[in-house]
């Protein structure tokens, strides 16, 4: 019996022997398997980036929202979308007695222009309280954010973000100056570090008052969210059965908020990528199969360009096994060493999108390294058996006629 | 001991049946020097796939040391081929990417011998061979000669009871073809059976019995006087 070590010697040599064949065959696998570990990192690495985004908003957030989400009856109040009670600062302040809500932070959200030394732009006004930095995860510069005060009273003063700063104050200091919002005058405490986008708002583009302040300024009683932290990702369930008890009691029995967590628009962008990434994958998968067959077609002018020499070897005694096996191990061999090359080019071109767009973590999950490389393997030994078969079954006599 | 009874083998061509051989009965005892002779499509190559079992009889019984061997399987016919027929080639038939020890050490490889036996007997048969020098060679850098006594050492590294040799000076010129012949010969004294088919009448006449063919048909089987 042909030992396997002795078959896998003489099966590489065979493939050294040849290597412009064996050149464009490893190209191929390494080809496949690589695209399929590019490109899934690529999806990967957009998921991962979209859940980053998101869990700088806060972790842990529950988002309540005035309104109800469903539609009722023909009565003009539900068909114009009017909210029948608003969400108030005391509705906000009755959500922290739960022990598990760590913090909340109201928010008003209006337009106004502000002006200093006739220096003008419009821009949007966050109403809030001193919790929304820390909820949002957001760093200070310069100065302090809003003091932690009492919610209901008014006061003025204000943070801003990098830009305005650099738009309205240019080479000044801006910290306790007095900026002018709208009709009122604000002292300027301390300018924002954080920048991107948080909700549709340019954080370096937005100015920063204490809630009370909004609601007066905006002449707007109601709150446009109400922000709570939970303190344990498993409480979060609980808390939002308490949100919503909590505010129908105080609104008469009516539900008539929209509390939304987080998790459950990030569970959506998860699913939407990942699906993404496994469509993504299975795209480049095709570029392995063509591999696999491309093994297949020319495992097969192998054969026939070695007939002689497996004629010859079956007259030295080897059985239509030993040829059988010679062939096979050939063909994992080639797609062994193709798998383990387009792993590595497939790390290399990760790293390169790494690289090139630090924002994007595209790592290749471990799902599409093992998928592709157990696909090229038994992709190059399923098409390589035909061939394999058609050398075992090869006739002896008719095969040393050839050469 | 090589037995032939009523060999027949047929070919299929076209809507034609050829009969490659017609009733062949010969027996072959060991240590005989034989040559098989004829004009092409006298059926001496498929005579001598026949013995070297690469091919079947259509019907008959070839009996190999006293064994059947039309009965056994794929897989016994290969391991009787490995451990009891040696080929010699006219195209010599060398793996053109393997040293000339490499092909040798081939049917000891196939047979699953250990590596370390293997490069003894090898060893053993470069030197018998007079290619010592030429262990580490490929085929493409030997000359016709030295290839042939390649394929020689390697039909014979198994230790055969029977060496076939087809045509086996077919490709040399006469220097090399005389010195192939006479290791051929060497190896006969030394008791393997030397099966040889040629045209070539001169080396033809070198051996102690003559089959000739015709036609599928042994028409004369001569074992001559001749001192062999």
């Amino acid at each position: 019996m042909l030992l396997l070590r002795d078959a896998v010697h003489f099966s590489w040599h065979a493939l050294t022997a040849n290597t412009v064949r064996t050149f464009l065959m490893l190209l191929a696998m390494s080809i496949g398997v690589g695209s399929v570990v590019i490109l899934t990192a690529l999806g990967e690495g957009a998921r991962n980036y979209i859940t980053n985004e998101f869990s700088s908003l806060g972790t842990n957030l529950i988002i309540v929202i005035p309104g109800r989400s469903e539609t009722s009856g023909g009565d003009p109040a539900t068909m114009l979308g009017v909210t029948e009670r608003d969400l108030t600062l005391d509705d906000a302040l009755a959500l922290t007695r739960h022990p598990q809500v760590r913090r909340i932070a109201p928010l008003n959200i209006g337009g106004a222009e502000i002006s200093w030394q006739g220096r003008k732009r419009e821009v949007s006004i966050q109403g809030t309280s001193a919790q929304f930095l820390k909820l949002r995860h957001w760093e200070m510069s310069q100065g302090k954010f809003l003091p932690d005060t009492d919610l209901q009273r008014p006061k003025s003063v204000c943070v801003i973000g990098i830009n305005i700063r650099n738009e309205i104050f240019g080479a000044h200091a801006a910290v306790g100056k007095w900026l002018r919002i709208g009709d009122r005058r604000f002292r300027v405490i301390g300018i924002l570090a954080s920048e991107g986008q948080s909700l549709g708002i340019d954080v370096s583009d937005s100015v920063i008052i204490p809630v009370a302040s909004a609601q007066s300024l905006f002449n707007l009683p109601s709150l446009f969210r109400i922000f709570v932290e939970v303190k344990t990702r498993e409480a979060i369930p609980k808390v939002m059965t308490f949100i919503k008890n909590t505010l129908r009691d105080r609104h008469q029995g009516e539900e008539d908020v929209t509390v939304i967590t987080q998790d459950a628009v990030l569970a959506t962008f998860d699913r939407i990528l990942t699906a993404l990434t496994y469509a993504v994958g299975g795209i480049a998968a095709i570029s392995l199969a063509v591999a696999g067959i491309l093994i297949m077609n020319v495992m097969l002018v192998t054969v026939s360009q070695r007939t002689s020499e497996i004629g010859l070897l079956k007259s030295l005694g080897a059985s239509g096994k030993a040829i059988l096996k010679l062939i096979l191990i050939e063909a994992v061999l080639l797609s062994s060493l193709g798998a383990v090359a387009g792993f590595a080019l497939g790390q290399a071109g990760s790293w390169i999108i790494r690289y090139a767009f630090p924002v994007l973590p595209a790592y290749p999950p471990t799902w599409a390294i093992v998928a592709s490389l157990l696909v090229a393997l038994v992709t190059g030994v399923l098409f390589s058996l035909l061939p394999a078969r058609k050398a075992a079954q090869l006739n002896p006599v008719d095969a040393l006629m050839r050469h | 001991m090589i037995k032939l009874e009523k060999i027949h083998r047929n070919f299929q061509v076209g809507d034609q049946i050829v009969h490659a051989l017609d009733d062949i009965n010969i027996i072959i005892n060991d240590g005989e020097y034989v040559s098989v002779m004829g004009p092409s499509g006298s059926g001496k190559s498929t005579l001598l796939n026949l013995l070297g079992l690469l091919d079947q009889p259509s019907s008959g019984k070839y009996y190999l040391n006293g064994g059947d061997v039309t009965e056994l399987d794929e897989d016994r016919q290969a391991s009787t081929r490995n451990k009891n027929i040696g080929f010699v080639f006219q195209v010599f038939h060398l793996i053109p990417r393997l040293t000339a020890a490499e092909n040798i050490e081939l049917p000891l490889v196939l047979a699953g011998v250990d590596e370390e036996i293997r490069k003894q007997r090898v060893n053993h048969a470069l030197e018998s061979m007079n290619l010592m020098e030429r262990a580490q060679h490929k085929p493409p850098q030997l000359s016709g000669g030295q290839r042939q006594r390649v394929a020689i050492a390697r039909a014979t590294i198994m230790e055969p009871s029977v060496l076939l040799a087809d045509e086996p000076t077919g490709n040399l010129d006469q220097k090399a073809g005389l010195n192939v012949i006479e290791t051929l010969e060497q190896l006969n004294q030394h008791g393997i059976t030397l099966i040889v088919v040629t045209h070539d009448e001169a080396l033809g006449a070198r051996s102690t019995r003559s089959i000739r063919m015709l036609d599928g048909r042994i028409e004369s089987d001569n074992t001559d006087n001749k001192a062999g």
